[in-house]
């Protein structure tokens, strides 16, 4: 059952915290202020996606983190919903930066093997053109009769960046 | 003025309307760009590997130096990106750590001081309102826009400064009106597009873009102003699964209404590329 679920994720199970997580996200670029969070909720109050499905709390995640619950912050599907607005972040009293810690987040979630799908399917045509959408021949041909200058299919230094 | 054009991944294949119409505008005004073999920001791989994004970054802005130029950008995911990592790379390691990478992979190096600036934020703060009214030759009278800045255009402030307020901002609904057209207040006039969680849950990303559409299908505007393709693509490809039949809004992006002002034809402008049927537009402006 779902409740039931919601509750088992939700529990501190004192024996799994991971004490050293809070300090291993510190240390990235963006989440230097994570510790100055008072939890006053400005965030979850300020976030549009918050709005449309109420379990997505900004808050709760970064009070998770501080509590070193590591596993369930990473396999999370929330941390992927912030929709980087900004709007939590330009209203925090704290300077923490809520979207900035999502992504050092997702990083780490990423070299942990979670990659949803619909990014895993964006990653692959990325890595194999070097862009988001590549120049096909019918936008080459819609690019040329609008005038527009010629694009290579594909980008190689983006692809060559991209390269392990 | 001069600048580094740089269209990224999803304007010059999804939008090229705003492309084309960006084009004439700036030729119009007088405002020299020139295309370099940029690729992509970086923005889309920010949350798999920062640091890759970041590598990326410098490497757009490694060929704008090369040039000494600056750079003109129309994404607000760009401009983000890219201001934000040129603000990362004043720190003296974080640069020399990307330029490792620029130096092995691309033989390429960034040193610094590259400018980024967005198309709006150049006409509204470099060009400026008083030069447009100059310009405008087919003033849009009776013509009543939603404008929709989209969030990454003015947020986050501690990488844009204080150009525009980061909540209400203003420079677009000037630039709207410089063309003569009215900038209506509306409600959700600040909501977000969605668009940046589409790859992840397209239900939500629909949902976030109904919070804004729906009530502005009853307010009876005449276009809907966008100054970034996401946000176009959310607002006019996700139109129809929002709004039933009659309540079309059309989505356009800001050149494209300016061009119109500037007495621009349609064709110069990528109207016939829009989604939304934009007849009834056209011939409230007489053209």
């Amino acid at each position: 059952m779902r409740s039931e679920m919601v509750e088992r994720e939700s529990l501190v199970e004192v024996g799994n915290l991971d004490h050293r997580f809070p300090d291993r996200i510190l240390r990235q670029p963006g989440g230097e202020a994570l510790r100055a969070c008072f939890q006053c909720g400005l965030c979850t109050a300020s976030c549009p996606i918050s709005l449309i499905d109420s379990r997505y709390s900004p808050r709760r995640v970064i009070k998770r983190i501080l509590l070193g619950m590591r596993d369930q912050v990473l396999r999370d599907r929330f941390i992927w919903l912030c929709s980087a607005c900004f709007l939590c972040q330009e209203r925090c009293p704290q300077d923490v930066r809520p979207p900035e810690v999502m992504t050092v987040l997702k990083n780490m979630a990423v070299k942990e093997g979670i990659l949803p799908q619909g990014i895993a399917r964006m990653m692959e045509v990325f890595k194999r053109t070097g862009r988001l959408y590549p120049i096909d021949d019918f936008t080459a041909e819609e690019r040329e009769e609008l005038g527009l200058p010629h694009l290579e299919e594909e980008q190689e230094a983006v692809k060559r960046l991209l390269e392990e | 003025m001069r600048y580094a054009l740089f269209l990224g991944c999803t304007i010059p294949a999804r939008a090229l309307d705003y492309e084309l119409s960006a084009r004439s505008v700036l030729k119009t005004l007088g405002i020299e760009v020139v295309d370099l073999d940029f690729g992509c920001c970086g923005f889309p791989i920010e949350a798999v590997d920062e640091g890759k994004a970041l590598a990326l970054a410098a490497g757009n802005l490694a060929l704008a130096e090369e040039q000494g130029l600056d750079v003109l950008t129309l994404c607000n995911a760009c401009t983000e990106m890219l201001s934000k990592a040129e603000l990362a790379l004043r720190d003296e390691r974080r640069l020399s750590r990307v330029n490792r990478v620029l130096r092995e992979r691309l033989g390429w190096e960034y040193h610094g001081g590259v400018r980024v600036r967005h198309l709006a934020r150049v006409l509204y703060e470099e060009y400026g309102l008083d030069r447009i009214r100059e310009a405008v030759n087919r003033p849009l009278k009776g013509l009543k826009v939603a404008v929709h800045y989209g969030c990454h255009y003015m947020r986050p402030s501690r990488v844009y400064g204080e150009f525009d307020d980061p909540e209400f901002p203003q420079s677009l609904d000037r630039l709207v009106e410089a063309t003569g057209a009215e900038s209506v207040n509306y409600e959700y006039k600040m909501a977000c597009c969605g668009a940046g969680i589409l790859n992840f849950d397209e239900e939500v990303a629909v949902e976030m873009a109904r919070m804004k559409l729906d009530p502005l299908s009853r307010r009876g505007v005449d276009a809907l102003v966008v100054i970034c393709p996401f946000c176009g693509i959310m607002y006019s490809r996700y139109q129809s699964l929002i709004l039933r039949e009659g309540g079309e809004i059309p989505v356009i992006y800001y050149p494209q209404l300016l061009g119109l002002a500037l007495g621009l034809e349609p064709d110069e402008l990528g109207f016939q590329l829009n989604v939304a049927d934009v007849e009834e537009l056209l011939e409230k402006v007489g053209v």
